[in-house]
């Protein structure tokens, strides 16, 4: 069957992860990896066969054939990359904090975003999380969302780390305009232990409608977990969801799949296992292969 | 040769606000401020006890915003300097110029004590709003000596004006105290302060070891309020340190006065060593997990020990409130199996 090229800007540990992501898809095949110099990612791109550049996205842009690229840079890259891939026609799957597009949490919105040039995949945490308050929000409205975002110290790369405020403030929006709730709030948590920790993510919803039975919230919830769990197998329930009167609580983990990065890294993964998934979806379409619809 | 001086910053506005599930309101910041201020307290810390934007489900709603209390506290303090915590992570540099505009001149920013590095933007961010900046390192037991200085180091880099070590689950003995300020003498140019909790009863002493040790900051809490058994109790330590010949400028009889006449009708609950903060200090769990421990346990059915006891198993560190349901949960499945 014939595969949409696709193109990963930033070689580094997420880039990778991607690329390996890539390699197990349906849909895609690695078109370039593209960095700014010579490293040990682009290295490693080259030595399993994919074409590789270290002139970043002029390089990409120059490729024709691909159709779709995952920008796993910074936010100061992108800004500056975005307007030239929309130039050359290549649809943009962001994973920074730029933000340049709409928001896109896969389960809940991706069909929405089907034909824009440029989407950004919110936070490893939005990712988490999210799905989860809009599970509870279409069914029973939500006054307010907090979450909490657990990740193992090692997971947490140099930019998360010299940014914490772009995590709280990005995942509290998306909350909110993805997520469905009037309010949102965001809290993360770097735990340091040895062995790491599995991402752990709590999410606390303030229903609007007390009238729902809490069989109706708990069934919404289970029904997007089993979204997720498409493309994020380590997703799953800690604690099913609590109902105490208008507050529901749920506490998740995922485990990461292992590609390139450790599995504690369920973080990284799952952030790459949605923009991939995203990916596919729009490379199903270029195909004119019919998706499944995700449930709304 | 001269008196040693002692900086004493006072945490009970913010520390103090666990104990009263962050239910301060104006009057009661008004007349501890105030007061505070009258009897020379050179530093007066306000926030949610989770730091600026802590207000949550999950550390607890503020019956009154900490904005709204940092300008009720502004109106009665003179001399001494507004205080605020942020945790990065939880606490953003938006906030903080919120909490600046209140009339908030230092902050102390604060992280696990591994983790100094996510504080490097919101350092800088409080440097340039012109504050006066503490870097605060938290649940320093959890760490060695050496390394904790390393983390220092990199707060000394981004430009704090102090670091402060926090014991917040109160499990330090006096040597650890002691072994720790070594280390970061050692290696700092700044000053070095300390954090107490009375868990196992070592406050004061712990405190004094700290001092010995060479830091220039102590915290302390009137009567003693704040997270597990509370703090280091504020006027007692004016009496100690004035026994021990330090220089604080504290009014010794004024505070007395402060923890007799004012504190008694806020207090929520007898600020003492219950089997549950003694369990903290004892497991090196973090202090404010105390009242959510007791919540999920009575939610649960389970023994608040156990629950404590877990939560230091799995090495559970500050902000992780939500771990408690988490544990409490696990607690009950396998009771059930």
């Amino acid at each position: 069957m014939d595969r949409i090229k696709a193109g990963i800007i930033g070689p580094g540990n997420i880039g990778a992860d991607l690329m390996y992501k890539v390699f197990r898809s349906k849909y895609l095949e690695m078109g370039m990896m593209a960095g700014i110099v010579e490293s040990e990612g682009i290295r490693r791109a080259r030595s399993m066969g994919v074409k590789t550049s270290t002139l970043g996205a002029a390089a990409i842009t120059g490729e024709r054939d691909i159709k779709i690229v995952f920008e796993a840079t910074s936010a100061a890259a992108h800004l500056n990359n975005a307007p030239l891939l929309r130039e050359a026609g290549q649809i943009a799957i962001d994973l920074t904090p730029a933000a340049v597009g709409p928001y896109c949490v896969p389960c809940v919105n991706l069909n929405a975003l089907s034909h824009e040039p440029n989407i950004n995949m919110v936070t490893c945490g939005g990712q988490a999380t999210i799905p989860i308050v809009y599970a509870v929000s279409r069914v029973a409205g939500a006054e307010y969302a907090e979450i909490v975002a657990c990740i193992s110290s090692r997971s947490a790369g140099p930019g998360t780390r010299a940014n914490m405020d772009e995590f709280t403030e990005t995942t509290s929006r998306a909350i909110e305009v993805v997520g469905g709730a009037e309010r949102g709030k965001a809290i993360i948590v770097l735990n340091p232990a040895d062995p790491p920790l599995m991402m752990t993510n709590t999410v606390i919803v303030r229903v609007k409608d007390r009238s729902v039975p809490a069989d109706r919230i708990t069934a919404s919830i289970g029904e997007i977990v089993a979204e997720i769990q498409k493309y994020v197998p380590g997703y799953k329930l800690r604690v099913p969801p609590i109902i105490e009167g208008e507050k529901v609580t749920t506490i998740i983990e995922v485990q990461g799949q292992g590609d390139f990065l450790p599995p504690y890294s369920g973080n990284l993964d799952i952030i790459n296992s949605a923009a991939v998934a995203a990916a596919e979806r729009l490379a199903a379409n270029l195909l004119g292969i019919p998706g499944e619809e995700p449930s709304k | 040769m001269s008196e040693q001086h002692i900086h004493v910053v006072d945490t009970t506005l913010r520390d103090g606000s666990h104990a009263v599930r962050h239910s301060f309101d104006r009057e009661q910041v008004a007349a501890i401020a105030g007061g505070l201020d009258r009897c020379g307290v050179e530093f007066i810390e306000l926030s949610h006890g989770d730091g600026l934007g802590g207000s949550s489900y999950t550390y607890g709603f503020s019956k009154v915003d900490e904005l709204e209390l940092l300008k009720a506290a502004a109106e009665h303090v003179k001399n001494a300097r507004l205080t605020v915590l942020l945790l990065p992570g939880i606490g953003t540099i938006e906030r903080l110029k919120e909490a600046s505009d209140c009339g908030a001149s230092a902050v102390r920013v604060a992280t696990h004590i591994t983790e100094a590095d996510v504080s490097a933007q919101h350092i800088a961010a409080a440097k340039d709003l012109g504050m006066f900046v503490v870097g605060f390192l938290m649940l320093a037991h959890m760490s060695e000596p050496e390394a904790i200085a390393e983390e220092a180091l990199k707060m000394e880099s981004y430009g704090a004006d102090y670091v402060n070590i926090a014991d917040s689950a109160g499990y330090l003995l006096p040597e650890g105290v002691k072994l720790r300020i070594e280390a970061l003498k050692r290696a700092l140019r700044i000053p070095i302060g300390f954090h107490a909790h009375n868990n196992l009863s070592l406050a004061v002493a712990n405190s004094l070891a700290a001092i010995d040790a060479g830091a220039a900051y102590i915290d302390a809490t009137l009567c003693g309020l704040g997270a597990g058994a509370g703090n280091t109790q504020l006027e007692v330590l004016a009496g100690v340190l004035q026994r021990k010949g330090c220089e604080t400028g504290l009014d010794f009889y004024g505070l007395m006065d402060m923890a007799r006449d004012v504190m008694p009708p806020i207090m929520q609950r007898p600020q003492v060593i219950d089997t549950g903060s003694l369990m903290l200090g004892y497991s090196g769990v973090y202090s404010s997990f105390l009242l959510h421990v007791y919540n999920a346990a009575e939610r649960f059915k389970l023994e608040p020990r156990d629950i404590m006891m877990e939560l230091g198993r799995r090495k559970m560190i500050g902000g992780q409130e939500d771990m408690i349901v988490d544990v409490s949960y696990q607690l009950s499945q396998n009771r059930k199996h």
